[in-house]
C-alpha cells in the first residue's frame, strides 16, 4: 500500500505576526513544527505502515526551510520525503497550493492521501479536500478513527455532536484530526538515518505538469483585503470571591447583557 | 572550529527535550520518594532507541555517536538523575565493552538485545574493600573444564536486580594484581548468582544500588570478556567512557536545577518586585550558567573525542571531574536561591542537590580524576 502524507511546517507560536504591508505571516525567528493535525495524519499512516506495511511519502510545499519538517517525518518511520520548493510557488493561496499539491502526486502511486484538516496558521481546512477535487477521488474529512479492514477503510469521522461511520474504497483522500492519535516521538536511529541515510528529494516546477498561470500569487484567486491583530474590546473585571459569589456574579452578567 | 551542532543533534535534542519533558519529568519526584525502579520507562526509552544509541545498527543500535548519547542522558537527567544514571550504566559499562572486547558470538547473543533495550546491563567491578584501589578484588574466577566458576561479592551496582546481563570483574589469578584480573559476562538467574542488600541512598532514588552474591556461580568459559588477565584494562577503558555519560548527568542536573531557579526567580516576589530583579540574584545566576556551559564544552568536547577515535581519557576525566563539581555547586545556590521552598520536597532542586552528589564518587571519585588528569600532565 503507498500512502502519501500531506503535511505543513507552521510556525510554533500563538501569538501570530503579520506582516502589516502584505497582510502575510512573518516566519523568522519564529520555531517551526509540523502541523499537529498533520502529524497525527502521519502518526495514523506509520500505525496503517506498522500493522500492514505500507510506503508511507511525505509530501509537502514551502521554502527550502521546511526540509527540517520533511526530516523529522522521516525520523518519525516515513519512508520517502518530497519537498516542493520553487519561487514560482511563492504566494500561493490554497487553490494554488492544492493544485502543485495534487499535481505532484500525480507522478506517484497512491491508494490512501492524508492531509491534516486545517494547518494552526490558517485553519482554513481547504487544501485536502481541494486536492481530493483535483484528483477527482473520494474524500473524507474530519477523521478521527481508522481502520482498514479487508481493503476498505472504517471511518469515523466527527460531526457535531455525533460522528459518521463510514466505508470507503481507495484510493481516496482523508483529513485527519489531532483527537485521533498521539503522535510518536522520532526515534534516535530515525534522527540520524534522516540526515545520513536517507534524503528529501527537492522538487521544483519542472518535476510537475502544471499550467503556470494557476500557481503562485498571481495564479492564486484568493485578495487578503486587510489583516489584522485583533484588539482587546476592554479591560476585565477581576473579582476575588468564593464560588458561590462568583456564580452570582457571573448569572447577574448574563442577565444584565440579556444573554440569559 | 566549530562550535555548532549538527542539524542531526539538534533534532535530537529536540526529541530529547520533549521526551523527557513528557514522559519522565511527570514521574521524577515519585521515583525519587517512593525509590521504586522506573520500569515503564525504560520501556519507553527502548522503544525510541535511548537504549542503544552509540551502538552500530548492526547490533542492534541507533548507529548514533558519542556526542548524541551524551546529550541523551543530559537531557534525561536535567528532569531525573535516575534516569540519567540508568541509560548511562546501562550504555557506557556493559553494552559499550561487550561491543569493544567481545567476540562475534558474544555481541549476537548479549550485544543486540543490550542495544535494542530488550535487556538491561549493568557492571560490577567494586567490592567492600575493592574500590578505588580495584586491584584489591577478592571475587575470584576459576576454570574448571569448560566453566569458569564465581566466587565472591560485589557492592554498590547500578541497575543490580533489574539487569538481565551483568560485565563482571574477577581475580583469575591473584599473584599478578591487576594483571591477574579478567572480564566476564553473566547472565541474571545464573545458578550461583544471587542479588543482595539493596542500598538506601542519599540520591538517585530511583536507581537500583545492590549488592552482587556469587556462591559457586558456574559460567560458560565463552563468557570471557577479552583475553584473560585483561580485564583491569578493560574495567579502567570502561570507565573512561563511563566517565563521558556521568559528567552528561552532572551536567544535566546542574542545567535543570539552574533552568528551575530561572523560573523561580522570576515568579518570587520580594520588597514588591521579583527577586530576578536584584543584582544578587542576577550575578549568581550568571555565574551558575556560565560554569554550566564550560561544563557542557569539556563534556561534548570529550565525546566529539571519542567519537573522532582521539584518546580521551584525560578529556573524560575532566568532564567528569568539573560537571560534577559545578553540578554539587550550581544546584547548592539553587536551593539559596529559592530560600526555604528550596530546601523542602515541593521543588525538585533539592532532589538536583541529593543527586549530585554521587556523580562526585561513582565511575572514578573526584580525587581519582585528578591522578588520571596529572599522569597524563606527568608523564
Amino acid at each position: 500500500m503507498n500512502i502519501i502524507v500531506c503535511i505543513k511546517q507552521v510556525p510554533d507560536t500563538n501569538e501570530v505576526r503579520l506582516d502589516p504591508k502584505t497582510g502575510t505571516l512573518i516566519r523568522e525567528g519564529v520555531p517551526s513544527i509540523i502541523n499537529p493535525d498533520d502529524k497525527s495524519g502521519l502518526e495514523a499512516a506509520l500505525v496503517l505502515k506498522d500493522k500492514f506495511g505500507a510506503k508511507v511519502t511525505v509530501l509537502t510545499m514551502g521554502p527550502p526551510q521546511a526540509d527540517l519538517a520533511l526530516r523529522e517525518a522521516l525520523a518519525m518511520g516515513a519512508d520517502r520525503a518530497i519537498l516542493l520548493t520553487d519561487r514560482a510557488f511563492a504566494g500561493s493561496d490554497t487553490l494554488a497550493t492544492s493544485s502543485v499539491l495534487a499535481n505532484a502526486i500525480r507522478e506517484m502511486d497512491y491508494d490512501l492521501i492524508i492531509a491534516g484538516r486545517q494547518a494552526i496558521d490558517g485553519d482554513t481546512a481547504q487544501v485536502g479536500p481541494q486536492i481530493a477535487e483535483h484528483l477527482d477521488i473520494p474524500q473524507v474529512s474530519y477523521v478521527e478513527e481508522l481502520e482498514l479492514v479487508d481493503k476498505s477503510l472504517i471511518i469515523k469521522r466527527a460531526f457535531e455532536g455525533g460522528y459518521f461511520k463510514i466505508k470507503a474504497q481507495m484510493p481516496c483522500l482523508i483529513t485527519t484530526l489531532t483527537e485521533m492519535n498521539t503522535p510518536r516521538y522520532m526515534s534516535v536511529s530515525g534522527i540520524f538515518g534522516a540526515y545520513r541515510e536517507k534524503e528529501v528529494e527537492k522538487w521544483t516546477i519542472e518535476n510537475i505538469t502544471i499550467n503556470k498561470e494557476t500557481i503562485g500569487l498571481n495564479g492564486s484567486p484568493t485578495k487578503v483585503k486587510k489583516s489584522f491583530t485583533k484588539g482587546v474590546k476592554a479591560a476585565g473585571k477581576k473579582y476575588e470571591v468564593d464560588h458561590k459569589e462568583a456564580a452570582k456574579i457571573i448569572i447577574e452578567n448574563l442577565k444584565e447583557k440579556y444573554i440569559i | 572550529m566549530d562550535f555548532k551542532l549538527s542539524n542531526e543533534h539538534k533534532l535530537l535534542r529536540t526529541m530529547y527535550r520533549e521526551f523527557a519533558e513528557v514522559e519522565v519529568k511527570p514521574l521524577a519526584k515519585e521515583v525519587d520518594e517512593t525509590e521504586e525502579f522506573p520500569v515503564e520507562t525504560v520501556k519507553k526509552l527502548a522503544r525510541y532507541g535511548f537504549m542503544g544509541i552509540p551502538i552500530p545498527k548492526k547490533y542492534g543500535g541507533a548507529g548514533a555517536d558519542n556526542l548524541a548519547y551524551a546529550m541523551a542522558v543530559e537531557e534525561l537527567s536535567k528532569v531525573c538523575g535516575t534516569t540519567g544514571v540508568i541509560v548511562s550504566a546501562h550504555t557506557s559499562l556493559c553494552a559499550v565493552p561487550i561491543l569493544e572486547h567481545g567476540t562475534e558470538e558474544q555481541k549476537q547473543k548479549y550485544l543486540i538485545p543490550l542495544a535494542k533495550g530488550e535487556k538491561l546491563g549493568a557492571f560490577g567491578l567494586t567490592e567492600a574493600n575493592a574500590g578505588t584501589d580495584a586491584a584489591a578484588q577478592q571475587t575470584t574466577a576459576v576454570l574448571d573444564g569448560e566453566h569458569y566458576i564465581l566466587e565472591g561479592n560485589k557492592i554498590f551496582i547500578t541497575n543490580a536486580g533489574q539487569a538481565d546481563i551483568y560485565v563482571i570483574m574477577a581475580m583469575t589469578d591473584k599473584s599478578k594484581g591487576n594483571r591477574g584480573i579478567s572480564a566476564f559476562i553473566v547472565e541474571a538467574g545464573t545458578e550461583g548468582f544471587t542479588i543482595g542488600k539493596k542500598e538506601s541512598k542519599m540520591g538517585i532514588r530511583g536507581s537500583a544500588t545492590c549488592e552482587l552474591i556469587f556462591e559457586n556461580c558456574k559460567i560458560p568459559k565463552n563468557n570471557l570478556l577479552g583475553r584473560v588477565g585483561k580485564g583491569f584494562g578493560i574495567a579502567m577503558k570502561t570507565l573512561d567512557g563511563g566517565r563521558i555519560g556521568i559528567a552528561a548527568q552532572a551536567l544535566g542536573l546542574a542545567q535543570g536545577a539552574l533552568d528551575e531557579t530561572v523560573t523561580y526567580t522570576k515568579e518570587r516576589v520580594q520588597f514588591g518586585r521579583a527577586i530576578s530583579k536584584f543584582q544578587n540574584t542576577q550575578f549568581q545566576l550568571a555565574t551558575m550558567d556560565m560554569k554550566t556551559e564550560a561544563a557542557r564544552l569539556l563534556v561534548y568536547k570529550a565525546a566529539f573525542y571519542k567519537d573522532s577515535k582521539m584518546s580521551y581519557s584525560k578529556e573524560a576525566a575532566m568532564a567528569k571531574l568539573y560537571a560534577s563539581e559545578i553540578s554539587m555547586e550550581v544546584t547548592s545556590q539553587a536551593i539559596q536561591l529559592h530560600g526555604g521552598y528550596g530546601y523542602t520536597r515541593e521543588y525538585p532542586v533539592e532532589r538536583m542537590h541529593r543527586d549530585a552528589k554521587i556523580t562526585e564518587i561513582y565511575e572514578g571519585t573526584s580525587e581519582v580524576q585528578r591522578m588520571v588528569i596529572s599522569a597524563h600532565l606527568l608523564k
